[in-house]
Formats: C-alpha cells, sequence, structure tokens
C-alpha cells in the first residue's frame, strides 16, 4: 500500500504505470480537443444542410415554364363587329383563344373533363398576355402567331422535374394523359423554360406560376423605412442623452435598466402591443405598413439604443475635452464633435438593428400584415404584406409549386440581409477609427 | 384647411421668422456689450422654435382630445375642426414669431434657450422606451384582467385542457371552452429542453474550442460562420424545420418501425436548438475569455493538460457566467415564435414523448389572434393572458441571468 503511493508520487517517471497514465491523459487531451472540433464541425454541418436545402429547392423558382401555342387572333372571338374599338378588346374572351389553340393542337381531346384539364396546361395568365399584346398591336388581329404563354403550375412541377413520373397514378396530381400531352408539346420544342420576371414584378397570387414577391418587397422597403425613421433619431437621442447629459440618478438608472430588459423580450409581446394600442386604442389601419414599422421600430429601439451607447462610449474623453475647453457647450461638443466621430458605429449597429427588423415575422401577423394581397401596396397605409409573412403564407400553401417558391423568396431575403450586413462590415471597416 | 396646407403654411412662417430673425440678429450683435454672442443663425433657430412649438403643442393636445372625443354636435365639431383649428395654430404661430423677433437684442441668452430645448427633447426620446414598457404591461394587464373576469384564474394555471374554441351560438352546448393552460406550458418547456440539449452542448463546445484551441486564422473564419446562423430569419428554420427536419425524423421512424409525427416536438427542439446555438457560443465565448489567464498557468503550471485544465479550472470558475447564457438561452427559447408556429402542432397535447406533437404558449397566441377577433370574447383576451406570462417569466429569467453574471463578474475584476 505505501509503495504504490510513493510510486504515483511521481518518485519514478518512468515507471510502466506512469507512463500508462501519461498516455491515457494524452489520449483525453486529443479527445475532448476532438469533441470540440466536432461540436463547430457539427454545427457548420447543420448550417449548410439549411442552406443546400433552401438553395436546392428555391434555385428553380427562378426560372418559370413557357408554354409555345400557335394562336389564331380571329376575329369572331376578340372582335365580333370588327369596330377594334379599344375597349370592346379589352373586355373580350381571350381566355377562348388559348382554348381553340389548345384544341387545335390536340384535335382527340373532346370530352368536358379532358378538355378542361387539357385548358389548364396554360395559366390563366396567359389571357392577359394575349389581351396586351393586342392592345399594343391591333393588326394582330386575324392573324396566327405562336406566342409563348405562361404554363400553369402543374406543367410547370413536371418539366422541373418535381413530379415523378414513375409513381403509381392515383398518388400523381398530373395524371398520364397530361404527360402525354406534354410529351407530345416537348417532343414538338413547344416547352420553354425562361427567367421568371412575374417573381420579381407581381403581387401574390392564388395561383402559384402566377405569384411573385414584388408586393412584399415593396411592403418590407415601406415597413423598414417607417421604422428607420422613428428608430433610429430615437435611438441616437437616448443614447446621446444616457451617454453625455444624464446625471446618474435613480430616474436615469431605470431607464437604462429598462431599456436592457426591453432588448429581451419576445417579439410577439411587441406585437401584442402594436395590437393594443396602434389598432385598437388609435385606431391606424389594420394590415399597413405604417402600423408594422412602428412596431418594428419599438423593438429594434433598444437594439440600436445599445449600439449607439457603445459606439459613443468609444470615443475617448480628450475630444470632448477640446471641444469644452475652446468654449463649446456641452451640447455643442456632443452634437459638432461627438456624435460625428461616432457615427459609423451608430450606423452600424442601426443596419444591424434593421436587418433583424426585415427577418421578423411574429410581430406583424399579430397586426394583420398576415392577410392575402395580391395588391403592391402604393402608401404606407395600404394593407401589404412584408417578404418573412409573405415566406410564412406561401410555407402554409399546400400547392407543391408554392414550396419552390418559398424557397425562392428565403433566397431573397437572405440576399437581402446578406447586403445589409455586408454594407455594415464594410462602414464598420472602411471608418472605424482606433483611438 | 386640412393638415397638409397647414403645415406648409407653418413652415414657410417658420422659414420666414429664421431670415428675419437672423437679419435682426446682425445689427443686435453689434450693437451687443458681452463678450461672447450667439451666432446670428442661433437668433434664427430661436424664432423658428417660438414659431414651431406652440402650435405643434396645441396640434398635440388637439389630437389627444380627438382620440378621447368630446361631447359636441357632428356639424359643430365638423365647424371647429375645419375653421377654428386651423386659426388657433396659426394665431399661436404667428404670436410666437411676433413676440420672438421683438425680444431679439443683444443681451438674450438665444443658446440656454435653444439647448433647453433641446435637452426635453432628448429626455422625451429616452422615455419612450420606458413608455414602451409601460405600455407592454398595462396592455397585457388590462385584457388579462377582462379575462379573468371570463374565466377563473385557477381554472387558466391549473387546468389541464385546452380548446380555447368558444360556441358559435349562445345555445351550443358543450363548446364554451376549456382555458387550462398547463399543456401549452408542458409543451413549451419541452421544446426548449430539446432545443437546450442541442445548443448548450454544440455551443459550449464550440466556444471552449475557439478560445483555446483554436488558432486565431481559424476563429476568424469560423466565428463569423457560426454567427450567420443567429442572422438567418427565424421563419426560415420554421420552414426548414417544417419541411426537412420533421418529414426527415417521420422517415426514419417509418424505417425503424416508430411512430413520429412529421410535426414532432423533436423537429421544432433541434431546430430550435440549432438556432440558439451561436448564442450560447458567443455569450460563453466572451465568459471563458474572462477568466484570468493566471488561472490557466496556475493550472499549467502544476502539469494539466489544456483539457484538465478547462474541465477542473476553467469551467468551475466561469460556471455562473455559463449559467447566466444558458438563462437567457432559455428566455430566447420560450419566446421564439416562428419555428414553432410552422413547425409544431396546434392541438394541445399532455404529453412528454418528445416524438409527438405539443403545442407552446406562443403558437397559441398567434392561433388565437391571427385572423378575425372579437375583443370581448375570451378565446381572443386568452392571448393576451398567456403573452403576460410569457413577458413575466422571459423578465424574470433575464434579471436572474443578468444578476448571476454581474455577481460573477465581481469576484475578478
Amino acid at each position: 500500500m505505501t509503495e504504490q503511493t510513493q510510486d504515483t508520487a511521481g518518485s519514478n517517471w518512468n515507471s510502466e504505470k506512469f507512463t500508462k497514465g501519461l498516455a491515457k491523459r494524452k489520449r483525453a487531451e486529443v479527445r475532448f480537443r476532438r469533441i470540440g472540433l466536432l461540436a463547430i464541425l457539427t454545427a457548420l454541418t447543420l448550417l449548410a444542410i439549411l442552406l443546400f436545402s433552401i438553395f436546392s429547392k428555391g434555385y428553380t423558382a427562378f426560372v418559370q415554364t413557357y408554354v409555345t401555342l400557335d394562336i389564331t387572333f380571329s376575329e369572331e372571338v376578340i372582335d365580333r363587329n370588327g369596330t377594334r374599338d379599344p375597349e370592346e378588346l379589352r373586355l373580350a374572351n381571350y381566355a377562348k383563344l388559348v382554348q381553340n389553340a389548345l384544341r387545335a393542337k390536340f384535335p382527340e381531346v373532346t370530352s368536358r373533363r379532358d378538355l378542361r384539364a387539357l385548358f389548364s396546361l396554360v395559366s390563366n395568365d396567359a389571357a392577359d398576355t394575349l389581351r396586351d399584346m393586342v392592345a399594343d398591336d391591333p393588326d394582330l388581329i386575324g392573324r396566327t402567331v405562336p406566342v409563348s404563354l405562361l404554363a400553369g403550375d402543374d406543367v410547370d412541377m413536371v418539366t422541373k422535374g418535381y413530379i415523378d413520373r414513375a409513381a403509381v397514378e392515383d398518388d400523381r396530381r398530373v395524371k398520364d394523359r397530361e404527360l402525354a400531352w406534354l410529351d407530345i408539346l416537348e417532343a414538338d420544342g413547344d416547352i420553354s423554360l425562361r427567367f421568371n420576371r412575374g417573381f420579381f414584378t407581381n403581387g401574390d397570387s392564388r395561383e402559384p406560376e402566377k405569384a411573385g414577391i414584388a408586393g412584399a418587397m415593396v411592403g418590407s422597403l415601406y415597413t423598414l423605412v417607417i421604422t428607420m425613421l422613428i428608430a433610429f433619431p430615437i435611438g441616437v437621442m437616448t443614447a446621446i442623452y444616457l451617454e453625455e447629459f444624464a446625471p446618474r440618478n435613480r430616474f436615469n438608472d431605470l431607464i437604462e435598466v429598462n431599456i436592457n430588459n426591453l432588448a429581451a423580450v419576445p417579439s410577439i409581446v411587441f406585437g401584442l402591443l402594436g395590437l393594443a394600442i396602434f389598432l385598437n386604442v388609435a385606431h391606424l389601419p389594420r394590415s399597413a405598413p405604417l402600423v408594422g414599422g412602428l412596431t418594428l421600430a419599438l423593438m429594434t429601439l433598444p437594439t440600436i439604443i445599445i449600439a449607439a451607447r457603445a459606439a459613443i462610449r468609444a470615443v475617448p474623453d480628450s475630444i470632448r475635452h477640446a471641444a469644452l475647453g475652446l468654449g463649446a457647450s456641452k451640447q455643442q461638443a456632443a452634437f459638432h464633435h461627438i456624435l460625428p466621430l461616432s457615427m459609423p458605429g451608430i450606423l452600424t449597429g442601426t443596419i444591424i438593428g434593421l436587418s433583424q427588423a426585415l427577418g421578423e415575422t411574429a410581430p406583424l401577423l399579430m397586426i394583420g400584415m398576415v392577410a392575402f394581397i395580391a395588391d403592391i401596396p402604393g402608401s404606407i397605409n395600404d394593407p401589404a404584406t412584408v417578404m418573412p409573412v409573405q415566406i410564412f403564407l406561401w410555407a402554409d400553401s399546400p400547392e407543391r409549386a408554392f414550396v419552390e417558391k418559398t424557397s425562392g423568396a428565403i433566397m431573397v431575403l437572405l440576399g437581402f440581409l446578406i447586403l445589409m450586413n455586408a454594407l455594415a462590415i464594410f462602414l464598420r471597416r472602411k471608418f472605424e477609427r482606433r483611438w | 384647411m386640412s393638415f397638409y396646407p397647414l403645415l406648409i403654411v407653418l413652415l414657410l412662417m417658420s422659414a420666414v421668422g429664421y431670415w428675419f430673425g437672423s437679419k435682426k440678429a446682425l445689427g443686435a450683435v453689434r450693437k451687443s456689450t458681452n463678450f461672447i454672442t450667439p451666432r446670428p443663425h442661433q437668433f434664427g433657430l430661436y424664432v423658428v422654435i417660438w414659431a414651431l412649438v406652440p402650435p405643434i403643442l396645441l396640434g398635440a393636445i388637439w389630437i389627444l382630445m380627438q382620440v378621447t372625443p368630446l361631447q359636441m354636435e357632428v356639424g359643430l365639431s365638423q365647424q371647429v375642426n375645419r375653421v377654428l383649428f386651423p386659426v388657433i395654430v396659426l394665431l399661436a404661430a404667428g404670436g410666437g414669431l411676433y413676440f420672438s423677433l421683438q425680444k431679439i437684442g443683444p443681451d438674450l441668452k438665444v443658446r440656454k434657450t435653444i439647448e433647453g430645448l433641446v435637452y426635453i427633447v432628448l429626455i422625451l426620446a429616452s422615455i419612450i422606451s420606458i413608455l414602451t414598457t409601460i405600455g407592454i404591461v398595462l396592455s397585457l394587464l388590462f385584457e388579462t384582467i377582462q379575462f379573468f373576469k371570463k374565466v377563473p384564474m385557477s381554472e387558466f394555471f391549473f387546468g389541464l385542457t385546452w380548446s380555447p374554441q368558444t360556441a358559435l351560438r349562445a345555445d351550443q352546448v358543450g363548446s364554451s371552452g376549456a382555458f387550462g393552460s398547463i399543456p401549452l406550458f408542458t409543451g413549451t418547456l419541452l421544446i426548449t429542453c430539446i432545443a437546450m440539449c442541442v445548443a448548450v452542448p454544440l455551443g459550449l463546445l464550440s466556444a471552449i474550442y475557439m478560445t483555446e484551441y483554436a488558432s486565431q486564422r481559424f476563429r476568424s473564419v469560423v466565428k463569423p460562420m457560426l454567427e450567420i446562423l443567429a442572422g438567418i430569419p427565424t421563419v426560415v428554420y420554421g420552414f426548414f424545420a417544417a419541411l426537412t427536419v420533421g418529414v426527415f425524423f417521420r422517415d426514419i421512424g417509418d424505417a425503424i418501425g416508430i411512430d413520429i409525427v412529421s410535426e414532432s416536438a423533436l423537429a421544432a427542439g433541434v431546430v430550435m436548438g440549432m438556432m440558439i446555438i451561436p448564442f450560447v457560443s458567443s455569450l460563453s465565448d466572451d465568459i471563458i475569455m474572462a477568466v484570468p489567464q493566471s488561472l490557466r498557468d496556475g493550472s499549467y503550471g502544476l502539469g494539466a493538460t489544456k483539457s484538465e485544465t478547462v474541465r477542473n479550472v476553467i469551467l468551475p470558475a466561469a460556471l455562473p457566467g455559463i449559467v447566466g447564457a444558458v438563462l437567457l438561452a432559455v428566455s430566447r427559447a420560450i419566446g421564439e415564435t416562428m419555428i414553432v408556429v410552422m413547425a409544431a402542432g396546434f392541438a394541445a397535447n399532455l404529453t412528454a414523448n418528445p416524438l409527438e406533437a405539443v403545442t407552446t404558449v406562443t403558437v397559441q397566441i398567434v392561433g388565437l389572434l391571427v385572423g378575425d377577433q372579437e375583443f370581448d370574447s375570451a378565446k381572443t383576451l386568452a392571448a393576451f393572458a398567456l403573452a403576460l406570462v410569457l413577458f413575466i417569466v422571459t423578465l424574470c429569467l433575464n434579471v436572474i441571468a443578468l444578476l448571476v453574471v454581474r455577481k460573477y463578474r465581481e469576484k475578478y475584476d
């Protein structure tokens, strides 16, 4: 017993026991190090999986399937009286032209049910396309020209390979006869994939092929502008007050504690605040960017204040003292010297706060920005939705084609966030001063 | 006169005031006996303040009176709106203008007035954050009291069933709604626990590796990449959880013969944990960095390896701070909304099985308030009661976390 104790006490560093223990400790060291590395790799892998799953589903949202049909702009259908009256041309039944073209292409289809399936190959947006063509060039009437029309969402999904042709027909949304028609169109070279401009210029729609994010982007822009106009000045003023003027007393301590706590309040609670105050008390318009912007401004205010305070604190006292020594008042020192010097830091913090606001969804659900809105909002009082809410709405839609649209919208949103953060990093790199 | 023309006239008046004010000041300053005189533009601003502040104050009072309307006949109130209000506002502006122009002289302390006003504005701006808190507390409290008038408190806090569907017709039986919130709290707890099981080990180990082992270059590359996880909007995580992770777990369950629903608490919890990893890791990073180097050196000097130092010296020393970080992360997880709204269930389920669907407090708040609302129904009011509980719980967690962290800091500084 005593011998052993002496042994481990280290009298003999070359003993077998000691070497073994050392090897064990070294192994433990390596193991621990590997576990740490593994943790980081796991986190990064999760990130990679997330991004990959979004991007692999989403990149096809930027192209859309078009079907080229020989459209006969027959006078009997769209201009029965032959007057070329623009009003009459506007109201004419252009869907009929598309249907006629499809009938001509597939003369063997006759039953009502089959015809309906056939007509759904082309989106009902096609009629609008034809109307615009005729409005631009009335001479088209009476002629037959090949026109590329937006395909229906099922066709789009088949072309992009999202629908498994090998599956049992009953489990498949697109049936065998539709696939046969598609094969014929494909063989004739009538199906093409083009850049999906509508995705960036259209508002929301119930038809996936027509749905776009323009409405949501404009809504986000309005909301963000309101947020910035309110949160930035108030945040900066609060930060200046707390850092430069506030005497240390109970009241100012309260403000400080309060701001730190507000920063940790769940965002959904701000939504309830917006609902109770802005909608139910102040009777501002529901679903409007104005209310969304106000709510998000209250939410981002603590972030901006905290960042601005840090930036102001980083300006060395010598600047203050120099200004005061030359006869500036405290406010002149603050507004003419401290504030401009701390502006890069403040702006960086503001941009980061705004990028949080851009990605925020929950509070906006509370104030009714979750309604289906097809129009692109024209002012801050119009009902609108924002990009994250649009993503939420599309993610809830049952159509297969909306999965792709959702992922595409997420990619655009992430793009904006990356831009904003890159701007923040750029500002910091370019203007940051080490004192 | 409507709002915009009035505003334009006011701005024009103040511009004119600025012009005359600065002009008059130039003359006055020359005659001044003071050594230091304000600059002419400050006189101009002084006049502008006098021209704008009284009308703005009046306008504010006016709007407040309209929010709580006075008893007035419609015709009369329209008359007042159209004629009386603009006249009063313009008179106030004109009066202020005249008064201030009169007062301009060599010994007027302009800077003091301007700076006094700026100071007041600064204080007002700082008060907004307090007003926000008061607004949150009051609006939640008010509706919650209404709610507890309809539903007894004991049912809300101890009831085991949650089915807030109220009767459509008054004579309908049996669907008067049950507001027992226990299943919501257990659901929230379950998902939060799963999230912590993912986030705490991964976040903490990452932080340890970053601070103790990683080279400066590795750190500067990997740290921003981890921060990306924190910058991704929660709705994206929700989509990922609902569409990819939920389905993935369900398929695994199918493959090994366990029944896992695609809205399982597991999927929502894992994705939420993923979101919180950078939160835990950057907080613990700061805390581990703050452990004094002398402690490390002491441990190495006694022959300990790095991992032994981390386990036996650094972690115990950093423990209070790490506990604080974990508490902050828990409060984050409890308040997180979009992931659970999209990936967890809506039906209240009293279970501790992570493979089943549970619902959370935030999911129910969203479920109750999205769509049309009547403000007197217990259903809508219940959302406010839930939100109040949420607010209080997260607030307590934060306060405790801050206290723990602060106490720890005092030890080394």
